[in-house]
Protein backbone atom coordinates (compact mmCIF):
# COMPACT_ATOMS: atom_id res chain seq x y z
CA UNK A 1 0.00 0.00 0.00
CA UNK A 2 2.61 2.47 1.15
CA UNK A 3 5.06 1.75 -1.64
CA UNK A 4 2.26 1.92 -4.19
CA UNK A 5 1.23 5.43 -3.15
CA UNK A 6 4.88 6.46 -3.28
CA UNK A 7 5.12 5.11 -6.79
CA UNK A 8 2.10 7.05 -8.00
CA UNK A 9 3.39 10.22 -6.34
CA UNK A 10 6.04 10.39 -9.03
CA UNK A 11 3.43 10.81 -11.77
CA UNK A 12 0.99 12.66 -9.56
CA UNK A 13 -2.50 12.64 -11.07
CA UNK A 14 -3.40 15.45 -8.66
CA UNK A 15 -0.56 17.72 -9.65
CA UNK A 16 -1.90 21.21 -10.18
CA UNK A 17 -1.13 23.23 -13.26
CA UNK A 18 -0.01 26.85 -13.24
CA UNK A 19 -3.25 27.80 -15.05
CA UNK A 20 -5.32 26.16 -12.34
CA UNK A 21 -3.53 28.12 -9.62
CA UNK A 22 -4.01 31.34 -11.57
CA UNK A 23 -7.70 30.69 -11.99
CA UNK A 24 -7.99 29.92 -8.30
CA UNK A 25 -6.26 33.15 -7.34
CA UNK A 26 -8.56 35.08 -9.65
CA UNK A 27 -11.71 33.52 -8.18
CA UNK A 28 -10.37 34.18 -4.71
CA UNK A 29 -9.67 37.83 -5.52
CA UNK A 30 -13.10 38.36 -7.11
CA UNK A 31 -14.85 36.81 -4.15
CA UNK A 32 -12.90 38.98 -1.79
CA UNK A 33 -13.87 42.11 -3.74
CA UNK A 34 -17.55 41.12 -3.73
CA UNK A 35 -17.50 40.44 0.01
CA UNK A 36 -15.73 43.71 0.65
CA UNK A 37 -18.31 45.61 -1.41
CA UNK A 38 -21.16 43.96 0.48
CA UNK A 39 -19.53 44.92 3.74
CA UNK A 40 -18.87 48.49 2.63
CA UNK A 41 -22.45 48.88 1.42
CA UNK A 42 -23.81 48.79 4.97
CA UNK A 43 -21.24 51.35 6.08
CA UNK A 44 -22.00 53.53 3.04
CA UNK A 45 -25.73 53.50 3.75
CA UNK A 46 -25.12 54.46 7.37
CA UNK A 47 -22.67 57.15 6.34
CA UNK A 48 -25.18 58.45 3.77
CA UNK A 49 -27.93 58.71 6.35
CA UNK A 50 -25.65 60.49 8.78
CA UNK A 51 -24.49 62.83 6.01
CA UNK A 52 -28.04 63.82 5.02
CA UNK A 53 -29.06 64.25 8.64
CA UNK A 54 -26.05 66.37 9.52
CA UNK A 55 -26.06 68.52 6.37
CA UNK A 56 -29.77 69.33 6.56
CA UNK A 57 -29.56 69.85 10.31
CA UNK A 58 -26.67 72.26 9.64
CA UNK A 59 -29.09 74.45 7.64
CA UNK A 60 -31.45 74.33 10.57
CA UNK A 61 -28.78 75.32 13.06
CA UNK A 62 -27.76 78.19 10.80
CA UNK A 63 -31.15 79.71 11.63
CA UNK A 64 -31.74 78.50 15.18
CA UNK A 65 -29.08 78.70 17.83
CA UNK A 66 -28.10 75.40 19.40
CA UNK A 67 -28.52 76.92 22.86
CA UNK A 68 -32.18 77.78 22.14
CA UNK A 69 -32.62 74.33 20.65
CA UNK A 70 -31.44 72.67 23.83
CA UNK A 71 -32.89 75.06 26.43
CA UNK A 72 -36.18 76.40 25.09
CA UNK A 73 -39.19 74.77 26.72
CA UNK A 74 -41.58 75.13 23.81
CA UNK A 75 -41.69 73.48 20.42
CA UNK A 76 -43.85 75.41 17.97
CA UNK A 77 -42.17 75.29 14.55
CA UNK A 78 -45.37 75.82 12.57
CA UNK A 79 -46.86 78.55 14.73
CA UNK A 80 -46.58 82.28 14.13
CA UNK A 81 -44.35 82.61 17.14
CA UNK A 82 -41.75 79.92 16.59
CA UNK A 83 -39.96 78.05 19.38
CA UNK A 84 -37.56 75.20 18.88
CA UNK A 85 -37.03 73.58 22.25
CA UNK A 86 -36.19 69.96 21.43
CA UNK A 87 -36.20 68.99 25.11
CA UNK A 88 -40.01 68.87 24.94
CA UNK A 89 -39.84 66.03 22.43
CA UNK A 90 -36.79 64.44 24.09
CA UNK A 91 -38.62 64.31 27.42
CA UNK A 92 -41.56 62.53 25.79
CA UNK A 93 -39.25 60.01 24.16
CA UNK A 94 -37.27 59.40 27.33
CA UNK A 95 -40.46 59.06 29.38
CA UNK A 96 -42.02 56.40 27.13
CA UNK A 97 -38.68 54.60 26.77
CA UNK A 98 -38.10 54.59 30.52
CA UNK A 99 -41.58 53.20 31.15
CA UNK A 100 -41.00 50.59 28.45
CA UNK A 101 -37.73 49.53 30.08
CA UNK A 102 -39.28 49.43 33.55
CA UNK A 103 -41.72 46.92 32.11
CA UNK A 104 -39.41 44.99 29.80
CA UNK A 105 -36.15 44.71 31.75
CA UNK A 106 -37.45 42.89 34.85
CA UNK A 107 -39.98 40.85 32.88
CA UNK A 108 -37.43 40.03 30.19
CA UNK A 109 -34.73 39.06 32.66
CA UNK A 110 -37.04 36.86 34.71
CA UNK A 111 -38.47 35.24 31.62
CA UNK A 112 -35.06 34.52 30.13
CA UNK A 113 -33.77 33.03 33.40
CA UNK A 114 -36.87 30.88 33.50
CA UNK A 115 -36.49 29.75 29.90
CA UNK A 116 -32.77 29.10 30.07
CA UNK A 117 -32.42 27.65 33.58
CA UNK A 118 -35.74 26.36 34.83
CA UNK A 119 -38.10 25.46 32.01
CA UNK A 120 -38.38 21.92 30.72
CA UNK A 121 -37.41 21.75 27.05
CA UNK A 122 -41.04 21.19 26.01
CA UNK A 123 -42.18 24.30 27.89
CA UNK A 124 -39.38 26.35 26.38
CA UNK A 125 -40.26 25.16 22.89
CA UNK A 126 -43.87 26.17 23.51
CA UNK A 127 -43.15 29.63 24.92
CA UNK A 128 -40.51 30.79 22.47
CA UNK A 129 -42.72 30.73 19.34
CA UNK A 130 -45.44 32.62 21.24
CA UNK A 131 -42.92 35.32 22.13
CA UNK A 132 -41.72 35.46 18.55
CA UNK A 133 -45.33 35.90 17.53
CA UNK A 134 -45.44 39.11 19.57
CA UNK A 135 -42.53 40.51 17.60
CA UNK A 136 -44.40 39.68 14.39
CA UNK A 137 -47.41 41.84 15.27
CA UNK A 138 -47.37 45.10 13.24
CA UNK A 139 -46.59 48.08 15.46
CA UNK A 140 -49.66 49.90 14.20
CA UNK A 141 -51.76 47.16 15.77
CA UNK A 142 -49.98 47.77 19.05
CA UNK A 143 -50.74 51.49 18.67
CA UNK A 144 -54.47 50.94 18.38
CA UNK A 145 -54.31 48.28 21.07
CA UNK A 146 -52.84 50.97 23.35
CA UNK A 147 -55.29 53.68 22.33
CA UNK A 148 -58.55 51.74 22.12
CA UNK A 149 -58.11 48.90 24.60
CA UNK A 150 -55.43 49.47 27.22
CA UNK A 151 -56.06 53.18 27.83
CA UNK A 152 -59.84 52.77 28.45
CA UNK A 153 -59.04 49.74 30.63
CA UNK A 154 -56.52 51.70 32.69
CA UNK A 155 -58.88 54.67 32.93
CA UNK A 156 -61.23 52.50 34.98
CA UNK A 157 -58.72 52.37 37.84
CA UNK A 158 -56.31 55.25 37.21
CA UNK A 159 -58.27 58.49 37.67
CA UNK A 160 -56.92 61.38 35.64
CA UNK A 161 -55.48 59.23 32.87
CA UNK A 162 -56.13 61.15 29.68
CA UNK A 163 -57.10 59.55 26.40
CA UNK A 164 -53.67 60.32 25.04
CA UNK A 165 -50.94 59.63 27.59
CA UNK A 166 -47.38 58.43 27.92
CA UNK A 167 -47.98 55.65 30.44
CA UNK A 168 -49.91 53.26 28.22
CA UNK A 169 -47.73 53.61 25.10
CA UNK A 170 -44.71 53.10 27.37
CA UNK A 171 -46.14 49.86 28.76
CA UNK A 172 -47.19 48.64 25.32
CA UNK A 173 -43.73 49.39 23.89
CA UNK A 174 -42.33 47.44 26.84
CA UNK A 175 -44.41 44.43 25.81
CA UNK A 176 -43.30 44.94 22.22
CA UNK A 177 -39.58 44.91 23.01
CA UNK A 178 -39.90 42.01 25.47
CA UNK A 179 -39.30 39.29 22.84
CA UNK A 180 -36.06 40.97 21.71
CA UNK A 181 -34.74 41.24 25.23
CA UNK A 182 -35.73 37.67 26.07
CA UNK A 183 -34.32 36.22 22.89
CA UNK A 184 -30.94 37.95 23.12
CA UNK A 185 -30.44 37.49 26.86
CA UNK A 186 -31.61 33.89 26.82
CA UNK A 187 -29.09 33.14 24.08
CA UNK A 188 -26.40 34.76 26.20
CA UNK A 189 -27.40 32.70 29.24
CA UNK A 190 -27.50 29.47 27.32
CA UNK A 191 -24.02 30.23 25.98
CA UNK A 192 -22.66 30.05 29.52
CA UNK A 193 -20.86 26.70 29.55
CA UNK A 194 -22.41 23.82 31.48
CA UNK A 195 -19.13 23.25 33.27
CA UNK A 196 -19.79 26.46 35.23
CA UNK A 197 -23.26 25.28 36.20
CA UNK A 198 -21.89 21.91 37.30
CA UNK A 199 -19.27 23.73 39.35
CA UNK A 200 -21.99 25.70 41.07
CA UNK A 201 -24.23 22.71 41.71
CA UNK A 202 -21.26 20.75 43.06
CA UNK A 203 -20.82 23.45 45.69
CA UNK A 204 -24.43 22.99 46.73
CA UNK A 205 -25.93 25.98 44.89
CA UNK A 206 -29.66 25.85 44.26
CA UNK A 207 -31.00 26.51 40.79
CA UNK A 208 -31.81 30.09 41.66
CA UNK A 209 -28.39 30.66 43.21
CA UNK A 210 -26.75 29.14 40.15
CA UNK A 211 -28.77 31.43 37.88
CA UNK A 212 -28.20 34.60 39.85
CA UNK A 213 -24.61 34.08 40.99
CA UNK A 214 -23.08 32.23 38.05
CA UNK A 215 -25.19 32.35 34.90
CA UNK A 216 -26.15 36.03 34.98
CA UNK A 217 -22.62 37.28 35.75
CA UNK A 218 -21.34 34.97 33.01
CA UNK A 219 -23.87 36.26 30.51
CA UNK A 220 -23.73 39.86 31.68
CA UNK A 221 -22.36 41.38 28.50
CA UNK A 222 -24.99 39.63 26.40
CA UNK A 223 -27.74 40.68 28.78
CA UNK A 224 -26.55 44.29 28.65
CA UNK A 225 -26.59 44.10 24.88
CA UNK A 226 -30.19 42.87 25.10
CA UNK A 227 -31.22 45.80 27.28
CA UNK A 228 -29.55 48.32 24.98
CA UNK A 229 -31.10 46.73 21.92
CA UNK A 230 -34.48 47.02 23.62
CA UNK A 231 -33.73 50.60 24.63
CA UNK A 232 -32.81 51.56 21.08
CA UNK A 233 -36.02 50.07 19.80
CA UNK A 234 -38.07 51.83 22.47
CA UNK A 235 -36.45 55.19 21.66
CA UNK A 236 -37.05 54.73 17.94
CA UNK A 237 -40.56 53.28 18.25
CA UNK A 238 -42.94 55.42 16.24
CA UNK A 239 -46.40 54.06 15.54
CA UNK A 240 -47.47 53.35 19.12
CA UNK A 241 -46.57 56.81 20.35
CA UNK A 242 -47.86 58.56 17.22
CA UNK A 243 -51.23 56.91 17.76
CA UNK A 244 -51.63 56.75 21.52
CA UNK A 245 -49.38 59.38 23.10
CA UNK A 246 -50.82 62.50 21.54
CA UNK A 247 -49.21 65.21 19.45
CA UNK A 248 -48.83 68.01 21.91
CA UNK A 249 -45.19 69.01 22.30
CA UNK A 250 -44.49 69.88 25.89
CA UNK A 251 -42.06 68.97 28.64
CA UNK A 252 -43.31 65.59 29.82
CA UNK A 253 -43.42 65.30 33.58
CA UNK A 254 -46.70 63.51 34.17
CA UNK A 255 -46.98 60.14 32.41
CA UNK A 256 -50.76 60.29 32.78
CA UNK A 257 -50.91 63.13 30.27
CA UNK A 258 -50.16 63.00 26.60
CA UNK A 259 -47.05 64.47 24.98
CA UNK A 260 -45.34 64.18 21.62
CA UNK A 261 -42.16 62.20 21.24
CA UNK A 262 -39.45 62.87 18.65
CA UNK A 263 -40.72 60.11 16.40
CA UNK A 264 -44.36 61.11 16.79
CA UNK A 265 -43.46 64.68 15.84
CA UNK A 266 -41.58 63.55 12.74
CA UNK A 267 -44.58 61.53 11.59
CA UNK A 268 -46.95 64.40 12.27
CA UNK A 269 -44.89 67.03 10.48
CA UNK A 270 -44.04 64.76 7.53
CA UNK A 271 -47.73 64.19 6.86
CA UNK A 272 -48.34 67.93 6.59
CA UNK A 273 -47.77 69.99 3.47
CA UNK A 274 -44.37 71.53 4.02
CA UNK A 275 -42.41 73.68 1.57
CA UNK A 276 -39.02 72.08 0.90
CA UNK A 277 -36.28 73.98 2.71
CA UNK A 278 -38.62 75.81 5.09
CA UNK A 279 -37.67 75.96 8.73
CA UNK A 280 -40.48 73.54 9.67
CA UNK A 281 -39.15 71.10 7.06
CA UNK A 282 -35.65 71.41 8.50
CA UNK A 283 -36.90 70.56 12.00
CA UNK A 284 -37.43 67.00 10.78
CA UNK A 285 -33.70 66.62 10.30
CA UNK A 286 -32.82 68.38 13.53
CA UNK A 287 -35.20 66.07 15.41
CA UNK A 288 -33.92 63.05 13.50
CA UNK A 289 -30.35 63.95 14.33
CA UNK A 290 -31.27 64.26 18.01
CA UNK A 291 -32.81 60.81 17.91
CA UNK A 292 -29.70 59.47 16.23
CA UNK A 293 -27.46 61.05 18.87
CA UNK A 294 -29.54 59.52 21.68
CA UNK A 295 -29.37 55.99 20.32
CA UNK A 296 -25.70 56.50 19.46
CA UNK A 297 -24.95 57.50 23.05
CA UNK A 298 -26.73 54.41 24.34
CA UNK A 299 -24.77 52.23 21.98
CA UNK A 300 -21.53 53.74 23.20
CA UNK A 301 -22.66 53.15 26.76
CA UNK A 302 -23.42 49.54 25.88
CA UNK A 303 -20.05 49.12 24.21
CA UNK A 304 -18.30 50.51 27.27
CA UNK A 305 -20.35 48.37 29.68
CA UNK A 306 -19.63 45.26 27.69
CA UNK A 307 -15.92 45.93 27.64
CA UNK A 308 -15.87 46.69 31.33
CA UNK A 309 -17.85 43.66 32.42
CA UNK A 310 -16.99 41.20 29.70
CA UNK A 311 -16.20 37.76 31.10
CA UNK A 312 -14.15 35.46 28.96
CA UNK A 313 -14.67 31.78 29.45
CA UNK B 1 -13.86 -7.59 44.97
CA UNK B 2 -11.18 -10.16 44.64
CA UNK B 3 -8.52 -9.41 47.22
CA UNK B 4 -5.67 -11.74 48.11
CA UNK B 5 -5.59 -13.12 51.64
CA UNK B 6 -3.74 -10.03 52.72
CA UNK B 7 -6.13 -7.90 50.69
CA UNK B 8 -9.14 -9.49 52.36
CA UNK B 9 -7.66 -8.62 55.73
CA UNK B 10 -7.17 -5.05 54.54
CA UNK B 11 -10.63 -4.91 53.09
CA UNK B 12 -12.10 -6.18 56.35
CA UNK B 13 -10.26 -3.49 58.15
CA UNK B 14 -11.65 -1.01 55.65
CA UNK B 15 -15.14 -2.30 56.27
CA UNK B 16 -14.92 -1.28 59.86
CA UNK B 17 -17.55 1.48 59.70
CA UNK B 18 -15.67 3.72 62.11
CA UNK B 19 -12.98 4.21 59.50
CA UNK B 20 -15.22 4.56 56.50
CA UNK B 21 -16.22 7.91 55.11
CA UNK B 22 -18.56 6.37 52.56
CA UNK B 23 -19.63 3.01 51.28
CA UNK B 24 -21.03 2.09 47.89
CA UNK B 25 -23.27 -0.97 47.93
CA UNK B 26 -24.76 -2.73 44.93
CA UNK B 27 -24.91 0.53 43.04
CA UNK B 28 -26.33 0.38 39.54
CA UNK B 29 -26.79 3.43 37.42
CA UNK B 30 -28.73 3.97 34.21
CA UNK B 31 -28.50 6.70 31.60
CA UNK B 32 -32.07 6.31 30.39
CA UNK B 33 -32.20 2.65 29.47
CA UNK B 34 -28.48 1.97 29.12
CA UNK B 35 -26.86 0.63 32.24
CA UNK B 36 -23.55 2.32 33.03
CA UNK B 37 -22.82 0.82 36.45
CA UNK B 38 -23.51 -2.78 37.36
CA UNK B 39 -23.92 -3.47 41.07
CA UNK B 40 -20.77 -1.71 42.19
CA UNK B 41 -19.39 -2.13 45.72
CA UNK B 42 -16.68 0.15 47.04
CA UNK B 43 -15.57 1.33 50.48
CA UNK B 44 -14.15 4.86 50.82
CA UNK B 45 -11.73 4.97 53.73
CA UNK B 46 -11.68 8.12 55.83
CA UNK B 47 -8.77 10.53 55.24
CA UNK B 48 -7.30 8.41 52.51
CA UNK B 49 -7.10 8.81 48.76
CA UNK B 50 -9.08 6.29 46.74
CA UNK B 51 -8.25 6.19 43.06
CA UNK B 52 -10.69 4.93 40.44
CA UNK B 53 -8.97 3.66 37.32
CA UNK B 54 -10.08 1.89 34.18
CA UNK B 55 -10.30 2.32 30.44
CA UNK B 56 -12.41 5.09 28.87
CA UNK B 57 -16.09 4.31 29.18
CA UNK B 58 -15.63 1.88 32.07
CA UNK B 59 -17.90 3.95 34.32
CA UNK B 60 -15.34 5.51 36.66
CA UNK B 61 -16.50 9.10 36.06
CA UNK B 62 -20.12 7.94 36.16
CA UNK B 63 -19.48 6.40 39.58
CA UNK B 64 -17.76 9.55 40.81
CA UNK B 65 -20.64 11.74 39.69
CA UNK B 66 -23.08 9.54 41.66
CA UNK B 67 -21.41 10.68 44.87
CA UNK B 68 -22.73 14.23 44.50
CA UNK B 69 -25.78 13.41 42.40
CA UNK B 70 -24.41 15.30 39.39
CA UNK B 71 -26.47 13.00 37.19
CA UNK B 72 -29.64 14.59 38.56
CA UNK B 73 -28.97 17.67 36.41
CA UNK B 74 -29.91 15.74 33.32
CA UNK B 75 -33.24 14.00 32.82
CA UNK B 76 -33.81 10.27 32.57
CA UNK B 77 -31.00 9.09 34.86
CA UNK B 78 -31.67 6.48 37.55
CA UNK B 79 -29.83 5.05 40.53
CA UNK B 80 -30.27 1.66 42.24
CA UNK B 81 -28.49 0.48 45.38
CA UNK B 82 -26.91 2.82 47.89
CA UNK B 83 -23.99 5.07 48.74
CA UNK B 84 -23.90 5.65 52.47
CA UNK B 85 -22.09 8.69 53.78
CA UNK B 86 -20.62 8.31 57.29
CA UNK B 87 -20.84 9.35 60.05
CA UNK B 88 -24.17 10.93 59.00
CA UNK B 89 -25.48 7.58 57.75
CA UNK B 90 -26.98 9.41 54.79
CA UNK B 91 -27.87 7.41 51.70
CA UNK B 92 -26.64 9.77 49.01
CA UNK B 93 -28.65 8.22 46.18
CA UNK B 94 -31.72 7.45 48.29
CA UNK B 95 -34.99 8.49 46.63
CA UNK B 96 -36.05 10.98 49.30
CA UNK B 97 -32.65 12.65 49.64
CA UNK B 98 -32.29 16.22 48.44
CA UNK B 99 -29.33 16.41 46.04
CA UNK B 100 -28.60 19.95 47.28
CA UNK B 101 -28.08 18.55 50.76
CA UNK B 102 -25.65 15.98 49.39
CA UNK B 103 -23.72 18.60 47.46
CA UNK B 104 -23.41 20.81 50.51
CA UNK B 105 -21.38 18.01 52.13
CA UNK B 106 -19.30 16.85 49.19
CA UNK B 107 -16.92 18.95 47.15
CA UNK B 108 -15.89 18.34 43.55
CA UNK B 109 -13.04 19.33 41.28
CA UNK B 110 -13.65 18.88 37.59
CA UNK B 111 -11.59 17.72 34.67
CA UNK B 112 -11.30 21.19 33.17
CA UNK B 113 -10.85 24.11 35.55
CA UNK B 114 -14.24 25.86 35.79
CA UNK B 115 -13.81 29.01 37.87
CA UNK B 116 -16.83 31.31 37.90
CA UNK B 117 -16.70 34.59 35.97
CA UNK B 118 -15.87 36.44 39.17
CA UNK B 119 -12.87 37.57 41.16
CA UNK B 120 -10.47 35.08 42.70
CA UNK B 121 -11.77 35.97 46.16
CA UNK B 122 -15.43 35.57 45.22
CA UNK B 123 -14.73 32.24 43.59
CA UNK B 124 -13.33 30.78 46.78
CA UNK B 125 -15.96 32.51 48.91
CA UNK B 126 -18.92 31.41 46.77
CA UNK B 127 -19.42 28.14 48.65
CA UNK B 128 -19.46 30.10 51.90
CA UNK B 129 -21.87 32.75 50.64
CA UNK B 130 -24.47 30.21 49.58
CA UNK B 131 -24.23 28.57 52.98
CA UNK B 132 -25.22 31.91 54.45
CA UNK B 133 -21.80 32.83 55.84
CA UNK B 134 -21.74 36.62 55.65
CA UNK B 135 -19.36 37.77 58.37
CA UNK B 136 -16.56 39.43 56.43
CA UNK B 137 -13.80 38.40 58.82
CA UNK B 138 -14.81 34.73 58.74
CA UNK B 139 -15.09 34.71 54.95
CA UNK B 140 -11.69 36.38 54.55
CA UNK B 141 -10.04 34.06 57.01
CA UNK B 142 -11.52 30.98 55.35
CA UNK B 143 -10.65 32.17 51.83
CA UNK B 144 -7.03 32.71 52.84
CA UNK B 145 -6.87 29.35 54.60
CA UNK B 146 -8.32 27.53 51.57
CA UNK B 147 -6.00 29.30 49.16
CA UNK B 148 -3.06 28.37 51.37
CA UNK B 149 -4.21 24.75 51.50
CA UNK B 150 -4.47 24.82 47.72
CA UNK B 151 -0.91 26.21 47.53
CA UNK B 152 -2.15 29.24 45.65
CA UNK B 153 -2.11 31.97 48.29
CA UNK B 154 1.39 33.28 47.60
CA UNK B 155 0.62 33.59 43.89
CA UNK B 156 -2.69 35.41 44.19
CA UNK B 157 -2.66 37.29 47.51
CA UNK B 158 -1.99 40.61 45.74
CA UNK B 159 -4.74 40.22 43.18
CA UNK B 160 -7.60 38.60 45.03
CA UNK B 161 -10.10 40.96 43.47
CA UNK B 162 -9.04 40.45 39.88
CA UNK B 163 -10.86 38.09 37.54
CA UNK B 164 -10.13 34.40 38.00
CA UNK B 165 -9.72 34.15 34.24
CA UNK B 166 -6.40 35.94 34.44
CA UNK B 167 -4.87 32.86 36.07
CA UNK B 168 -3.06 30.09 34.19
CA UNK B 169 -4.77 26.73 33.73
CA UNK B 170 -2.88 25.14 36.61
CA UNK B 171 -3.63 28.09 38.88
CA UNK B 172 -7.30 27.97 37.88
CA UNK B 173 -7.42 24.31 38.83
CA UNK B 174 -5.87 25.04 42.23
CA UNK B 175 -8.41 27.86 42.60
CA UNK B 176 -11.18 25.34 41.95
CA UNK B 177 -9.63 23.10 44.60
CA UNK B 178 -9.60 26.03 47.05
CA UNK B 179 -13.22 26.72 46.15
CA UNK B 180 -14.10 23.10 46.94
CA UNK B 181 -12.13 23.18 50.21
CA UNK B 182 -13.57 26.42 51.58
CA UNK B 183 -16.85 24.97 52.93
CA UNK B 184 -14.83 22.14 54.57
CA UNK B 185 -16.52 19.21 52.82
CA UNK B 186 -16.41 15.70 54.26
CA UNK B 187 -15.46 14.19 50.94
CA UNK B 188 -13.86 15.68 47.84
CA UNK B 189 -14.27 14.22 44.38
CA UNK B 190 -11.60 14.78 41.75
CA UNK B 191 -12.58 13.98 38.16
CA UNK B 192 -9.31 13.61 36.23
CA UNK B 193 -8.15 16.92 37.70
CA UNK B 194 -4.85 17.02 35.85
CA UNK B 195 -5.81 15.79 32.40
CA UNK B 196 -6.01 19.37 31.07
CA UNK B 197 -2.74 20.48 32.70
CA UNK B 198 0.95 20.45 31.84
CA UNK B 199 3.41 18.20 33.79
CA UNK B 200 4.55 20.94 36.18
CA UNK B 201 1.01 21.98 37.08
CA UNK B 202 0.14 18.28 37.38
CA UNK B 203 3.00 17.72 39.83
CA UNK B 204 1.74 20.61 41.96
CA UNK B 205 -1.79 19.24 42.09
CA UNK B 206 -0.51 15.77 42.98
CA UNK B 207 1.59 17.19 45.79
CA UNK B 208 -1.47 19.07 46.97
CA UNK B 209 -3.67 15.97 47.01
CA UNK B 210 -1.02 14.25 49.07
CA UNK B 211 -1.23 16.97 51.70
CA UNK B 212 -5.00 17.26 51.64
CA UNK B 213 -5.21 13.63 52.71
CA UNK B 214 -4.33 14.72 56.24
CA UNK B 215 -7.65 16.52 56.59
CA UNK B 216 -9.92 15.34 53.80
CA UNK B 217 -11.20 12.14 52.27
CA UNK B 218 -10.56 12.07 48.56
CA UNK B 219 -11.88 10.04 45.64
CA UNK B 220 -10.00 10.65 42.44
CA UNK B 221 -10.70 9.42 38.94
CA UNK B 222 -7.61 9.19 36.81
CA UNK B 223 -6.66 7.55 33.56
CA UNK B 224 -3.02 7.85 34.49
CA UNK B 225 -1.93 4.72 36.34
CA UNK B 226 1.34 6.26 37.48
CA UNK B 227 -0.70 9.03 39.05
CA UNK B 228 -2.91 6.53 40.85
CA UNK B 229 0.23 4.76 42.06
CA UNK B 230 1.81 7.99 43.27
CA UNK B 231 -1.03 9.65 45.11
CA UNK B 232 -3.56 7.05 46.23
CA UNK B 233 -3.78 4.72 49.21
CA UNK B 234 -6.42 2.50 47.66
CA UNK B 235 -7.05 1.75 44.03
CA UNK B 236 -10.22 0.46 42.45
CA UNK B 237 -10.25 -0.89 38.93
CA UNK B 238 -13.40 -0.72 36.86
CA UNK B 239 -14.22 -2.48 33.63
CA UNK B 240 -17.44 -2.21 31.60
CA UNK B 241 -19.41 -0.77 34.50
CA UNK B 242 -18.22 -3.36 37.02
CA UNK B 243 -15.81 -3.10 39.91
CA UNK B 244 -13.22 -5.76 39.17
CA UNK B 245 -10.65 -5.15 41.86
CA UNK B 246 -10.13 -3.01 44.93
CA UNK B 247 -6.97 -3.15 47.03
CA UNK B 248 -4.42 -1.04 48.84
CA UNK B 249 -2.52 0.72 46.06
CA UNK B 250 0.87 -0.88 46.65
CA UNK B 251 -0.62 -4.34 46.57
CA UNK B 252 -2.86 -3.44 43.64
CA UNK B 253 0.07 -2.58 41.42
CA UNK B 254 2.50 -5.25 42.61
CA UNK B 255 0.19 -8.24 42.94
CA UNK B 256 -3.03 -7.62 41.03
CA UNK B 257 -5.51 -10.39 41.51
CA UNK B 258 -7.75 -10.21 38.48
CA UNK B 259 -6.32 -11.09 35.06
CA UNK B 260 -8.02 -8.04 33.51
CA UNK B 261 -6.29 -5.81 36.06
CA UNK B 262 -2.97 -7.36 35.20
CA UNK B 263 -3.59 -6.74 31.54
CA UNK B 264 -4.63 -3.15 32.15
CA UNK B 265 -1.76 -2.12 34.40
CA UNK B 266 0.80 -3.76 32.16
CA UNK B 267 -0.67 -1.81 29.27
CA UNK B 268 -2.08 -4.66 27.25
CA UNK B 269 -5.40 -2.93 26.82
CA UNK B 270 -7.02 0.37 27.66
Amino acid sequence: MVSQSHATAAADPFEVSEAFLKRRRLVDLTMRCILFLAASLSILVTAGIVYVLVSEAAHFFAQVSIVDFLTDTQWTPVFQEKHFGIMTLVSGTLMTSAIALIVAVPAGTILSIYLSEFAQPQVREAIKPILELISGVPTVAFGYFALLFVTPLFQTFIPGLSGFNLLVPGIVIGIMILPFIVSVSEDAMRAVPNSLREGAYALGFTRLQTSVRVVIPGAFSGITAAYILGMSRAVGETMVVAIAAGQQAKIAVNPLEGAATITAYIVQISLGDLPHGSIAYLTIFAAGLTLFVITFLFNILAFWLRRKYREVY
Amino acid sequence: MHGSVDGVAQADLAHNAAQLRAEVKKLSFYYGTSQALKSVDLPIVDRQVTALIGASGCGKSTLLRCFNRMHDLYVGNRYEGSITLYPENLDIVGPGVDPMLVRLRIGMVFQKPNPFPKSIFDNVASGLYIRGVKTRAIVEQRVEQSLRQAALWEEVKDRLHQSAYGLSGGQQQRLCIARALAPNPGLILFDEPTSALDPIATAKIEELVDQLRLNYTIVIVTHNMQQAGRISNFTAFMHLGQMLEYAPTKQFFTAPEHPKTQEYITGRFG
